[in-house]
């Protein structure tokens, strides 16, 4: 795993949003902008078709846009934090926490256990409030690269 | 208590896996061991076959169909999609602890949006019993056609032999769909026979194409349901019969499958599974149904008629025994209706006498189109260890079916394991045919089993020969399912005794 899951430059402290769609395309531009991935316009197509089909929205204010696409060149997860809240069709209200998970289409399953990891870590209550208690990028991208183990 | 859970979606990076975390934590909360399996792009690891029967029950977690279903067989489940896992997990937990408490499988509300349905495939499992599976998984579903439009057309048959007395039974085959439409009374028990008697029909028209099209949707999912129909109903419409469903479902199968794996631009990609597949394979099935096979039965069905009329009056017995075996050939196929068409066209010849050989063989061909169904119905009740469970209650319905010469009754059984079924159908239905010669029973209705008694002469030489007959049939099937089990009755009734055991033990 020579490409880490996020490094702090993937990570925006203060989105602010009008909708799901464009809080999506600004966490978007920062893999883009890291490299990794290589078409954000049809990234964003792949996330739309995979939001489209169910809304990602968690309740606790969570949002999980995500897709596997041939445009993403590594497992990367960007995050977002969004002060003012955007929608994500969560049953209890909009995310403050915005989670954008990108996966290789030609990953292998080895590739793919870290992101397996990740939504396994997603579901505990502690992990995402240590996030949300994070003030700066460098601290949020601490926590996951810590708790983001492959089992 | 311990329970086993699928998780999958549609990505397979997010929700199976925050599913999976959310029921196990849930499950520990409340003291209950939970393993879930991730079928998702990271691959998934089966579940050890042990926990799996130590499971009390299932949770299906899942938006994908889940693989391997069966191994979950007779286990108390919750059907409750991946995000409902995810947002409740407890509730999820709770409901599974109660459908486990009831002791029944249970479906709970909010339940996947997309389902789809069940096949019996294990893709795991050898050619021989794969092809069985996909066999299994067309039958399953065709059983209930037959079942409803069977049982609608003995209906018609039995309020027609009361509302229009003897002849009934012939004159609700008669009566024209435009004046059920246009006349219909509700007063007159004829219409009524001729409603049940037509919408039966109807039903049945949708048993080779059902059974076509689940064969190649167990091969190739959901890419296979449309050429497998279509080629279904191309097989009824040359006169192919089920065999021919057979053949059609099989090839849809395989076709769907291999061009669903066609690498292509990205482009069309999109449109594979709602154009091309279907549009490609269908063409492809109908060409091959139309214009190389419908031929060679056409030329077969004459061929077989201009012999029949050869042979006609020679040897009585031995063309009763000849005709019996083509009714218990293919239950409706071209050789059937060949042997069919024969006696009902000699109905038509004027001024016969009431023991006319063209009556005789009519009382011939229907008593042997009994057999098969009959037999099946016997041989599913007497030794049910050798049937599946769908099999064992089609044997009921196939009483009935059998009783008003519905040879399709058999169909399922003879689809399902088609060398024994035929074998046994034709040995049997061709001693009933020979018998009836024999005792020269007459018999002036061209369709009706049993409700057409009244207007067969000697009705009891024609019971006997068809109960000769059922029970060589019977006997045969029995004999040759012994020889060679199938496996998935056994996994079946393995299934049932570990329910039993588990009945014992509460």
């Amino acid at each position: 795993m020579s490409t880490p899951l996020i490094t702090p430059d993937l990570v925006a402290v203060d989105v602010v949003a009008a909708d799901r769609d464009a809080a999506t395309r600004q966490l978007i531009d920062l893999l883009a902008a890291a490299g990794r991935v290589t078409d954000a316009e049809g990234f964003h197509a792949d996330v739309r078709a995979r939001e489209a089909q169910m809304a990602t929205g968690m309740p606790g204010g969570i949002g999980l846009p995500h897709a596997r696409s041939a445009h993403v060149t590594a497992p990367s997860l960007a995050v977002g934090k969004v002060p003012g809240g955007v929608d994500f069709g969560a049953p209890d209200g909009p995310a403050t926490l915005v989670f954008l998970i990108a996966a290789p289409d030609s990953g292998d399953a080895a590739h793919l256990q870290i992101l397996a990891a990740l939504a396994r870590r997603l579901v505990h209550e502690s992990f995402r409030q240590s996030l949300k208690d994070a003030t700066d990028p460098a601290t949020v991208a601490e926590i996951i690269t810590r708790e983001v183990v492959p089992s | 208590m311990k329970l086993v859970a699928v998780s999958s979606c549609p990505t397979g990076i997010a929700h199976t896996y925050m599913a999976a975390e959310a029921l196990e934590q849930a499950g520990k909360a409340v003291g209950i061991e939970v393993h879930v399996e991730t079928q998702g792009a990271a691959g998934s690891t089966p579940l050890d076959p042990q926990l799996i029967a130590d499971a009390d029950g299932v949770i299906y977690a899942a938006d994908l169909e889940v693989k391997d279903k069966d191994r979950f067989a007779g286990k108390p489940f919750v059907d409750v999609g991946v995000k409902k896992a995810v947002h409740d997990a407890p509730g999820v937990i709770a409901a599974a602890v109660a459908a486990v408490e009831a002791g029944v499988p249970a479906p709970v509300a909010g339940a996947a949006p997309i389902a789809a349905p069940a096949t019996k495939v294990d893709r795991n499992a050898g050619v021989g019993t794969r092809i069985r599976q996909w066999l299994m998984t067309g039958v399953s579903y065709m059983i209930p056609f037959v079942a409803a439009g069977g049982i609608l057309i003995a209906l018609g048959f039995m309020v027609a032999q009361f509302a229009g007395g003897s002849d009934g039974v012939i004159a609700v085959t008669k009566v024209p769909v435009s004046h059920l439409l246009n006349d219909f009374s509700v007063a007159s028990g004829m219409d009524w026979a001729a409603l049940l008697f037509q919408t039966g029909a109807v039903a049945f028209g949708f048993l080779v194409p059902v059974l076509s099209g689940f064969i190649a949707y167990g091969i190739a999912d959901r890419p296979g349901l449309v050429p497998g129909f279509v080629g279904g109903a191309v097989s009824v419409a040359v006169g192919a019969g089920f065999l021919g469903g057979l053949v059609t479902g099989f090839m849809a199968g395989f076709l769907a499958l291999w061009i669903s794996r066609w690498k292509v631009a990205k482009g069309v990609r999109g449109i594979m599974p709602v154009v091309v597949i279907p549009l490609l394979s269908s063409f492809v099935v109908g060409l091959v149904m139309f214009v190389v096979i419908g031929q060679p039965i056409a030329s077969l069905m004459d061929g077989l008629s201009s012999w029949l009329n050869g042979l006609s009056g020679s040897n009585l017995i031995l063309l009763g025994a000849l005709l019996g075996a083509m009714m218990g050939f293919d239950l409706g196929g071209p050789i059937n209706k060949v042997a069919y068409t024969f006696a009902v066209t000699g109905l038509a010849t004027e001024g016969l006498g009431t023991d006319a050989v063209q009556y005789r063989i009519m009382a011939a061909v229907m008593a042997a189109g009994m057999v098969a169904p009959l037999a099946m119905a016997l041989a599913s009740s007497a030794r049910k260890k050798l049937f599946t469970h769908a099999e064992q209650e089609n044997g009921k319905a196939a009483w009935l079916l059998g009783l008003s010469f519905i040879s399709e009754g058999a169909i399922p059984f003879a689809a399902a394991d088609p060398w024994r079924v035929i074998l046994s159908s034709l040995v049997g239905s061709s001693v009933t045919g020979a018998i009836v010669m024999g005792v020269g029973s007459a018999q002036r209705a061209p369709h009706g089993g049993v409700w057409v008694l009244p207007l067969i002469s000697n009705p009891f030489g024609f019971l006997m020969a068809v109960a000769v007959g059922m029970v060589i049939t019977a006997a045969l099937v029995v004999v040759l399912k012994s020889a060679k089990p199938n496996p998935i009755v056994q996994a079946e009734q393995a299934v049932d005794e570990q329910q039993e055991l588990v009945a014992q033990t509460v």
